[in-house]
């Protein structure tokens, strides 16, 4: 199977995509509708989501199946299809790809806390490896699992995704509390014991997705790269904090060339693939493949 | 105030909830909220006694360190899980009315949003601080939000939501428990809200945290 850190052997610095939450919403998306039933009910905008990625210059592009787990999905009624609908995002992304790109399961948090008795570990390895099954079927070849928080919930995916795909392996964390010390997650994880777990449980790629803006995302990449210098870092900084308008709608206060801009300096502090999370677009990404291409040049 | 209730207020900031809890391991063998809560009692003490100078005290301090970042989720959850475990111990005083809630709080994640961490993070810190918690859940309608607040006349409204694109359904709960229900108090709160927001939308109080919550509700029945 295709491997990321093959490409980044050859190419040093890859890109990755941008939002796709925003781009469902702005498609019709309601509040309290299923986004990974529009894998099934909307092909044709999810996989536009995917050909727009690959079109701004993207090398790896994920999927729509972040809430994919039986957990998130069993909200809506749909954990029935949690095989189907998990297919069906793989595959439309990697008819965006062609059989030369990357195509990478996005796997969310299942929303239960293993500390406060809410499910088993048995379970939640079950789930992961249902999704995960599901992913590589459907077609990916690597598998981000993403805004994680807790090290017990991403440990336990890695080792599903381990233990029963073929799945080059992508961890991210999300930061999202200051501390004296440097970020940390909600459950109080720092990057560097983020980067020691998830590499014992087998992550190939690791990183840091959302919450923080792209100037904010350094400190974290150093950290990471500090405490696993071999390792290849991914990042996916949201396109600045979120801002109301009068109107209701919210904006995110970074442009392209804004968010572009600090390409230099995550590369510097370590980071080896860079895309965007919430607020990011296509013309954030085609700024960021600019920005790498000049990077590397 | 008795060496029992300082102790249980650091058994319940330290997360131990009882003798067999392993956890914190520094504890470990010792006892914890649960037997010093029934300690407390057999020893005299007034349900709301314990409640006031052990149960609040242990609380206020972990959803203190909570607000200055200084302890995080899981640190809530065990303290939250030690405050539980005493309180069972002080229900049937509640139930026959010899123990009295500070006041009735009702809270739920609002239209369209399923995410629970907050809003449960919310609740528990606000029990903690000896107030009545009525939790409503995730996907709560306005109507039903309204209807809690008909159920129990007084009560404060905690509205959560995690998503941006949620947060705007906030609105319709504000104007339809106020206008239903004139002088009802609302505070809102979540990852993308700010004050700004809390403004427009009509609520009374904005907080980035829950000890935020429990500050407001202790300042309006003040």
């Amino acid at each position: 199977m295709k491997r990321i850190r093959d490409d980044l052997a050859a190419k040093r610095i890859l890109v990755s995509d941008g939002a796709w939450g925003t781009f469902l919403v702005a498609a019709g998306l309601q509040a309290g509708e299923c986004p990974e039933l529009w894998n099934v009910e909307h092909p044709e905008v999810v996989r536009g989501i995917a050909e727009t990625y690959f079109d701004a210059g993207a090398d790896l592009v994920l999927t729509n199946s972040f809430g994919g787990s039986r957990f998130k999905l069993g909200q809506y009624g749909l954990a029935e299809r949690t095989v189907e609908l998990n297919e069906a995002a793989a595959a439309l992304s990697r008819e965006a790809a062609g059989p030369d790109r990357h195509v990478v399961g996005s796997v969310g948090p299942t929303g239960k806390m293993l500390m406060m008795g809410d499910v088993s570990e048995e379970e939640l390895y079950d789930a992961f490896r249902t999704q995960l099954v599901a992913l590589e079927s459907g077609g990916a070849n690597a598998c981000d699992i993403e805004t994680m928080t807790a090290i017990d919930e991403a440990c336990i995916a890695i080792r599903a995704a381990k233990e029963n795909t073929g799945l080059e392996v992508i961890c991210t964390f999300t930061y999202d509390t200051s501390t004296a010390a440097g970020y940390r997650t909600m459950m109080g994880v720092s990057p560097a014991q983020m980067a020691e777990a998830t590499l014992a449980a087998g992550a190939d790629i690791i990183g840091a997705n959302c919450s923080l803006a792209t100037a904010e995302m350094v400190p974290v990449v150093k950290e990471l790269h500090a405490a696993a210098p071999d390792v290849p870092i991914l990042v996916h900084p949201n396109a600045g904090r979120p801002i109301r308008a009068d109107d209701g709608s919210i904006t995110y206060p970074e442009t392209p060339e804004l968010m572009a801009a600090e390409v230099p300096n995550l590369i510097a502090a370590g980071a080896r693939i860079i895309g965007g999370c919430c607020g990011s677009g296509a013309d954030h990404i085609r700024a960021i493949a600019a920005a790498v291409r000049a990077a590397l040049a | 105030m008795a060496e029992i209730l300082e102790q249980l207020a650091m058994c319940i900031e330290r997360g131990k909830v009882n003798a067999s809890s392993p956890y914190p391991p520094d504890l470990k063998g010792q006892e914890g909220a649960d037997e010093l809560c029934k300690k407390a009692l057999d020893d005299g003490l007034a349900p709301n006694d314990i409640l006031a100078n052990g149960l609040v005290v242990g609380m206020n301090a972990i959803g203190r360190k909570f607000s200055k970042n200084e302890v995080f989720v899981p640190d809530v959850l065990m303290a939250a899980k030690a405050m539980t475990a005493a309180m069972e111990h002080l229900r049937p005083f509640f139930d026959s009315g010899e123990a009295t809630f500070k006041g009735t709080f009702v809270v739920g994640t609002v239209q369209g949003d399923l995410h629970d961490i907050g809003k449960n993070l919310v609740a528990m810190v606000v029990e903690g601080g000896g107030y009545k918690v009525v939790d409503l859940g995730v996907d709560v309608s306005p109507e039903k939000f309204l209807d809690a607040v008909k159920g129990n006349p007084g009560a404060t409204v905690g509205l959560s939501a995690l998503l941006t694109t949620t947060m705007v359904n906030m609105e319709k709960t504000v104007s339809l428990v106020k206008e239903a229900v004139p002088g009802t108090k609302v505070i809102v709160g979540g990852a993308p809200l700010t004050q700004e927001f809390a403004d427009k939308i009509g609520a009374d109080a904005y907080s980035p945290d829950p000890q935020g919550a429990l500050d407001f509700l202790a300042a309006a029945s003040a």
